[in-house]
């Protein structure tokens, strides 16, 4: 097939100026059989088709228990027992469609902008356009997948030329475009999946008694707050920790579990693709700065809220593992990848308990590290350069 | 006393295809080539016609821009072809060598009383001087330059590289030799792997300073121990020498002419018998690897290992500076779903493939790129295969921007293409480091000179 398909796309073929699509499909299926020429002759088995296809696996429990989750809260909502099966269902019958949209929407830019520009088509999106659904509430309408697909592959990406060149983290490129295009579609009651809405209004019909959708941070925010967290069913959760590790909380589709996460984070980090310096950086940061908030919480309930709390909650663990490692996005030295995450931890919790505007404080943590990135970079290298003068200096004054 | 140094951040790519220690001396050889393009920008000047009969230590050629530097016959015998390429460039001499090696007998000074300035001398007027190269830039040296230090690295941690202290072994006088006439022009460091090297050839050695090394290749790379030792800023010189190269430049002053008698380790996966070979600089590899190969399609003959060297076709010759040739498949085929199977049988540095499970496993590598070349993506991978204090991708993008003094600031003078070899390796994105470092050193070398 390969034979008889190649010259046709090949230069001065009928179709050449698709060949990065002919390309793009070619060495999906089959790794090609180029060689080396010039430099090693031998490479390590690794590309980036399998970086991101390990990246990809990583994201499957978070993908599985978010679909589980979605059926869960849905039918606490209304008062019945969540069965597993059931909720399952219901969660993938939900889901499945929010991760077609993005991908084919994601792709189909992403295969036009190659083909115009002439690249081949690199492998970015594969990631991008799983980790888009995770991050959206369950019931974003379909036609605003396609358009925040669309915006980050554009503006968060291919205008910079790009897989690898991006400044910031595509997918989240997506979800702060919704967040402040469609502010009432990203906040309040979207966090449980319901049948019926008329548009990001729930219909409170059939609900159960005391029903809230409010996510755990959105209560801890609201001035009300009392201390103790409820549910979506508005009963009281007994053990609030264990509940937000496991992920039994209303929250955007991939983020509630910290457990799947961290499963996540354990194959990225032994499989050595994503950095564990700046998982562990971003989860120290979050903690060192809920720590500080408790010591001087005084009367604040929300500052005096566990530390370890923050942890569990929201999106914390779903960025620290899988936004903040985006290798384009963060700092790229070993050094700026530490400070990278634990600024990301502090700034998160400090916006989630500070600002009352957004009860979530891990998106706008990672972009606006993902921006001050090269600027903690340049400091790093820049003390590599310093040495080296300092040491010439030394040498030429004549002191070895 | 020297430095301990400990390399942490490296690689073993464990391949099939290790020399057996036995030395075989094959049949003499009807000819030797020498080729102006085994010496980075080198301008030759050619010295002989086809049809001129010259010795062992007859030059061949000079180098323009130095003229005191001879490249000589290794064998005696007739010029038989001068090769030339396009606009008349010198590209290969091949000189039909006697059954008996007749020499020029070289006046040389005692390397216990001479000058530097004599050492040099005779080491350039006999053809030795190419053995000596020069950091920056990895080029022959300048023989006018001041060097800080001379540097050998005892060992060669480079995959399926030919044991030293075997390779070396009977040859410690020449050896002490050549560092003592070394030790004349600069003080010699010479560096000695904790575990690999046992050869008191090495760790006895007189008139060096001696360091210790441990740990994964890369740091067999003399650049690597520099870097660690005493690291070169702008200005300086040092200069590195193999320590067969040493053996070699010890036979001029104890025999009193040009011996470029060395012994090549056959190795590789493809290779019959593997075994080390003692024989002439620009030998036929057919001499080598006639009857020797398991098959005669599709392999690559590489001269030297497989991250640092070149191909070389069948009826190609022994590079000048090769200690090894190896010899592995070549990866045409394409592989269905390649990216996405367990991949058990993968080598890879990391563990995306599930090699892992089989930790101590030797591999067929074969040359197969394994993917597509990409921009930068993954970060830090480098870093753990480099172990100096550099920022490999910021030297490399300030190459690729042709920006000099950021690479100087981020440490040019410090590598060689072969301190990137193993970051090419391991590269995800595919790109050719090791390419953009030898345009990055070259750029630098033609502002500074």
């Amino acid at each position: 097939m390969e034979k008889k398909l190649e010259p046709s796309f090949k230069e001065g073929g009928k179709l050449h100026k698709f060949w990065p699509l002919y390309d793009g499909f070619a060495t999906f299926l089959f790794v090609p059989g180029h060689v080396t020429h010039k430099g090693v002759h031998v490479r390590d088995s690794i590309d980036l088709k399998r970086t991101m296809s390990v990246v990809i696996m990583a994201l499957i429990p978070c993908l599985l228990f978010g679909m589980y989750n979605t059926g869960y809260q849905h039918f606490l909502a209304l008062g019945q027992t969540p069965e597993l099966g059931a909720s399952f269902l219901y969660g993938l019958i939900k889901v499945l469609p929010i991760v077609v949209v993005s991908y084919a929407v994601g792709l189909g830019i992403e295969f036009a902008f190659c083909i115009i520009k002439k690249h081949t088509i690199s492998e970015g999106y594969l990631v991008s356009g799983i980790l888009i659904p995770l991050v959206m509430p369950a019931d974003i309408p379909l036609w605003m997948v396609a358009l925040a697909a669309a915006f980050a592959v554009i503006i968060g990406k291919e205008i910079f030329g790009g897989t690898g060149m991006n400044i910031l983290n595509v997918a989240l490129v997506a979800r702060a475009f919704l967040f402040f295009a469609y502010p009432t579609y990203m906040s309040g009651d979207m966090w449980v999946s319901m049948d019926q809405r008329k548009g990001y209004e729930v219909v409170k019909e059939g609900l159960v008694d005391g029903y809230t959708g409010s996510t755990l941070l959105g209560q801890a925010a609201d001035a009300s707050f009392g201390g103790s967290f409820k549910n979506v069913a508005g009963a009281d959760i007994s053990n609030v920790f264990s509940d937000a590790f496991f992920g039994f909380i209303p929250g955007s589709i991939g983020e509630t579990s910290a457990l799947a996460c961290l499963i996540g984070a354990a194959i990225l980090i032994f499989t050595g693709i994503g950095s564990w310096r700046v998982i562990v950086s971003t989860f120290a940061g979050a903690y060192a700065m809920g720590f500080i908030f408790n010591l001087v919480a005084g009367d604040n309930i929300y500052m005096a809220m566990p530390a370890h709390y923050h942890l569990v909650f929201g999106g914390l663990a779903f960025g620290a593992v899988f936004m903040a490692t985006d290798p384009v996005s963060a700092a790229q030295t070993n050094v700026g990848k530490i400070i990278y995450g634990f600024g990301i931890g502090m700034f998160a919790v400090i916006i989630r308990v500070v600002n009352p505007a957004y009860p979530e404080g891990v998106m706008l943590a990672i972009l606006f590290f993902n921006v001050m990135a090269p600027i903690i970079d340049y400091f790093v290298v820049q003390s590599n350069i310093k040495k080296r003068v300092k040491r010439f200096k030394l040498a030429s004054n004549g002191v070895k | 006393m020297g430095k301990s140094i400990k390399i942490k951040k490296g690689l073993d790519i464990r391949l099939v295809g290790e020399a057996e220690k036995v030395t075989v001396s094959p049949d003499s050889v009807d000819s030797v080539v020498i080729r102006p393009t085994d010496f980075h920008a080198l301008v030759p000047k050619c010295l002989v016609n086809p049809g001129d009969v010259v010795k062992a230590g007859t030059p061949l050629f000079y180098s323009k821009k130095h003229p005191e530097i001879q490249f000589c016959s290794p064998v005696s015998g007739e010029v038989a072809e001068v090769v030339r390429g396009a606009k008349r460039k010198l590209l290969a001499i091949r000189i039909l060598a006697d059954r008996e090696t007749s020499y020029v007998q070289a006046a040389v000074p005692q390397t216990e009383s001479a000058s530097a300035e004599e050492i040099i001398a005779a080491l350039c007027s006999n053809g030795l001087w190419p053995y000596i190269k020069q950091r920056p830039f990895d080029v022959i040296a300048n023989p006018n330059a001041k060097p800080k230090a001379i540097f050998i690295s005892a060992f060669d941690s480079s995959p399926l590289a030919p044991d030293m202290d075997f390779a070396l072994q009977g040859y410690g006088p020449e050896f002490q030799k050549g560092i003592d006439a070394l030790a004349r022009i600069a003080p010699v460091n010479l560096s000695v792997h904790t575990s690999r090297t046992k050869s008191e050839i090495f760790l006895k050695a007189k008139n060096v300073q001696l360091h210790t090394v441990s740990g994964p290749h890369p740091s067999g790379n003399v650049g690597v121990q520099i870097h660690h030792i005493s690291p070169i800023n702008k200005g300086e010189v040092v200069w590195t020498v193999n320590p067969q190269d040493v053996v070699i430049i010890g036979r001029l002053f104890t025999e009193n002419r040009y011996n470029a008698l060395r012994v090549v380790a056959l190795t590789g996966s493809e290779v019959t018998r593997r075994r080390y070979a003692k024989v002439i600089t620009g030998v036929p590899l057919r001499s080598l690897l006639n009857d020797n190969l398991n098959h005669e399609n599709n392999i690559r003959i590489i001269n030297g290992n497989v991250l640092t060297g070149n191909t070389e076709p069948a009826d190609g010759n022994l590079g000048f500076y090769d200690s090894q040739v190896t010899v592995i498949p070549e990866g045409h085929e394409p592989e269905l779903f390649g990216w996405a199977l367990p991949g058990f049988g993968k080598f890879s540095m990391n563990h995306s493939f599930f090699s892992w499970l089989a930790p101590g496993k030797k591999y067929t590598l074969n040359t197969n790129m394994h993917g597509e070349e990409r921009a930068f993506v993954v970060s830090g991978e480098y870093e753990k295969v480099f172990p100096m204090n550099i920022f490999p991708v910021y030297l490399l993008k300030s190459i690729l921007a042709n920006d000099i003094e950021r690479m100087e600031e981020l440490g040019i003078y410090e590598v060689a293409p072969e301190d990137f070899a193993l970051c090419e390796f391991v590269c995800t994105s595919k790109i050719e480091t090791q390419q953009i470092v030898r345009e990055g050193l070259d750029l630098v070398m033609s502002e500074t000179e």
